[in-house]
């Protein structure tokens, strides 16, 4: 018994991590159309912010909840300004502009921390399940995914930013003919989703480490996610990082962690044979 | 004598030309008074903290070589490259040392792809070449001597060691490329000979970060302990995620590879993992203390490792096995560290293998406290038993390759 909770608190834990990495990229990728290569950095750049916060004397819950996400999310906002504002609705571009961002985020980091791994330990200690142990801090992850999901949802559906901003992405030039500025629109936009980022990358951080080079363990996770999910941002990473994370953590416990890296790609290449408009692009169409 | 215009110009000429050529003969000879050595490390990139380390140990052994008085009433001339852990500049640089520095002898190469990417080029060219890091064994070269240690002669005493102390039933995890994969069949041989089993063998590709899943199969599978050959950065991790459920203190690791890690890791995520390497920073010993201290010190490395050290050991080696063979010549060289050259350093004492150009060394099994490893027991002069049942240099001086050493379980 004890280990069927333990596996199902695996396979949550699983689909939970697909959901916080991917879900600065639906924003900037499944809002904006922004093909965002740098989005690897930006978790980066979060899981930096936070250890040098918190090696600089801040309480660790705020370096991760609230410094990382701000530094990331102005340095999106200034990303916005400078580069991606002029490349709206060229996707080729914006893909060659955030590839050429990313490296040369990787290349200042390394020459100010080092290309040397840094990390925390991770806070709350551990979880007895019968005879199991699993972090705690997992479990809270799990807790902060579903927060997200649920926070994100309500802004979209019920506040006049969300509409403000469901409306820019759909028509710009019909909203601002009714008097909305799209290009603040975009910038906070950016800023948010680069935020959730930098948010995310804070959190990971006491699990994983942090070096220069780490994006590129999370960028083609984060990728398979969202084109998978489809059009509706939300529900559909949902929904996506739910199929891919059970099945990735299925394959690892039956058989070996590489094939379970192999059965997520497998099934996301299947998925996409078939809905090649992705998850949402079929099903759930109507929803965020 | 007339003097004609030509003859004038072709005087003058032959005259600047060998006043413009003075400097260069002059320089050409004092290039002479050097014995030029090169390191090839990577300073830069992924493998820093190990290249780091090593660029110094060397440093080290040249200064006091030097100090001493040179090599056969020469100073060594120390030439470092940095490939920042990318092969393609290894080879570059390795071209660069044997033909344009024409150097008496190339130490370098930290992983095993870089030794094989620069060994056969450096065959080659004639041009002698140390290798100073513990890796898989199997490598049959006459031009290359190994320094570092091989799976038979450290994972034969940790497995006994861990066995006896906490229990026969093992669960391995090792990074997914030839080390890990070698060292796995190692581990099994061993614990099967002690009478023990392993109940599951993982791999992991090198960017692995989430060990979740893992680390609840282990506690599944319910071993004595965990044996980890995990290498790399992200596979760090692991023994973050491992502290954090909490297994630390219900299930013991051992590892043939965490050595640097226990100066990223804190203490509560590492005490009481063992380890066995041919050196370890608390051996306890005068020669090894002082050689901490000016690491430490003079240097500013926070930990040593073992192939820090067995490349200062490999350059001592190398420098005297030249004032034996009181040559630089690369075959007086080989044959003087043929004829049983032995060197008593931090590592204690490392013996040259003439069949294998391995060596004989001591083991240390250690268990890591509080950012550092104690050592708990020393084998001394254990012989690369592995590399030794494939590689007979004496019989075929000409052997050329790395074998894949089968490893009957």
């Amino acid at each position: 018994m004890d280990y069927v909770i333990i596996l199902a608190l695996q396979i949550c834990s699983a689909v939970a991590s697909l959901v916080l990495i991917s879900l600065g990229l639906a924003v900037i990728f499944g809002m904006m159309r922004v093909i965002n290569l740098a989005h690897g950095e930006f978790l980066m750049l979060g899981g930096y912010a936070a250890i040098t916060a918190f090696n600089k004397g801040v309480n660790l819950w705020l370096a991760m909840l609230v410094v990382a996400p701000l530094t990331v999310g102005l340095f999106g906002v200034v990303v916005e300004r400078l580069v991606i504002r002029h490349l709206y609705g060229r996707l080729i571009d914006t893909m060659l502009a955030t590839w050429g961002l990313s490296l040369a985020m990787i290349g200042f980091v390394t020459v100010v921390f080092g290309n040397t791994v840094s990390g925390i330990s991770a806070p709350l200690g551990s979880l007895t399940i019968g005879a199991y142990r699993t972090g705690a801090y997992e479990v809270f992850l799990i807790f902060v995914a579903l927060v997200l999901l649920a926070a994100g949802w309500s802004v979209l559906r019920y506040t006049r930013l969300g509409l403000i901003a469901r409306g820019t992405m759909q028509n710009a030039g019909m909203a601002a003919a009714l008097g909305v500025s799209p290009s603040l629109v975009y910038a906070v936009t950016f800023g948010i989703g680069a935020a959730l980022s930098g948010l995310v990358g804070g959190l990971l951080a006491p699990l994983s480490g942090v070096v220069p080079t780490i994006g590129a363990a999370y960028i083609a996770k984060a990728f398979i996610t969202v084109i998978s999910g489809g059009a509706a941002i939300l529900s559909g990473t949902a929904i996506a990082s739910g199929l891919l994370g059970t099945i990735n953590t299925a394959a690892t416990f039956a058989f070996t962690p590489v094939i379970g890296e192999v059965a997520l790609l497998i099934a996301a290449v299947i998925l996409l044979r078939i809905l090649p408009q992705g998850i949402t692009g079929r099903f759930f169409r109507r929803a965020l | 004598m007339s003097f004609s215009r030509r003859r004038l110009l072709t005087t003058t000429a032959a005259g600047l030309g060998a006043a413009s050529a003075g400097p260069f003969f002059i320089r050409d000879l004092r290039a002479e008074d050097f014995i030029k050595v090169a390191g090839i490390h990577d300073t830069s990139g992924g493998l820093d903290i190990y290249g780091k380390q090593m660029v110094a140990t060397m440093d080290l052994a040249v200064n006091e070589i030097n100090a001493a008085g040179g090599l056969l009433g020469k100073k060594i001339k120390l030439i470092n490259y940095d490939p920042q852990s990318n092969i393609q500049f290894y080879t570059q640089y390795a071209t660069e040392a044997a033909t344009k520095e024409k150097v008496a002898v190339v130490h370098g190469g930290i992983t095993s792809a870089s030794r094989e990417a620069i060994r056969p080029l450096l065959k080659r060219f004639n041009t002698l070449y140390f290798y100073n890091t513990p890796y898989e064994g199997g490598v049959c070269d006459r031009n290359i001597f190994c320094t570092g240690s091989t799976p038979a002669q450290t994972v034969e005493k940790l497995v006994p060691y861990v066995m006896k102390k906490w229990g026969k039933k093992v669960y391995t995890i090792a990074a997914d490329y030839n080390y890990g994969q070698i060292t796995a069949k190692w581990v099994k041989k061993y614990t099967q000979d002690n009478g023990g089993e392993v109940v599951q063998t993982d791999f992991f590709p090198l960017d692995v970060t989430d060990f979740g899943p893992t680390i609840k199969k282990i506690q599944a599978a319910k071993p004595d302990l965990v044996m980890s050959a995990l290498v790399g950065a992200a596979h760090i991790s692991f023994y973050r995620q491992w502290a954090a459920a909490g297994m630390n203190k219900q299930i013991p690791l051992a590892s043939t590879t965490f050595g640097n890690e226990v100066v990223i890791t804190s203490p509560e995520e590492h005490n009481g993992i063992i380890v066995a390497f041919a050196y370890l920073e608390g051996i306890d010993t005068p020669v090894n203390k002082a050689f901490v201290e000016t690491i430490h010190g003079k240097y500013g490395i926070p930990h040593m490792t073992e192939l820090a050290t067995m490349t200062y050991h490999g350059v001592h080696l190398w420098a005297d096995a030249v004032k034996k063979a009181n040559s630089i010549d690369r075959m007086k060289v080989i044959g003087a560290l043929e004829a049983g050259a032995s060197y008593s350093g931090p590592a204690g004492k490392t013996t040259i293998d003439a069949k294998t150009h391995h060596t004989v060394l001591d083991v240390y099994i250690g268990e890591a406290k509080d950012k550092k490893f104690n050592v708990l027991e020393s084998f001394s002069q254990q012989a690369p038993a592995d590399t030794a049942a494939v590689c007979d240099l004496k019989k075929n001086p000409n052997d050329n390759k790395q074998y894949v050493i089968d490893v009957k379980t």
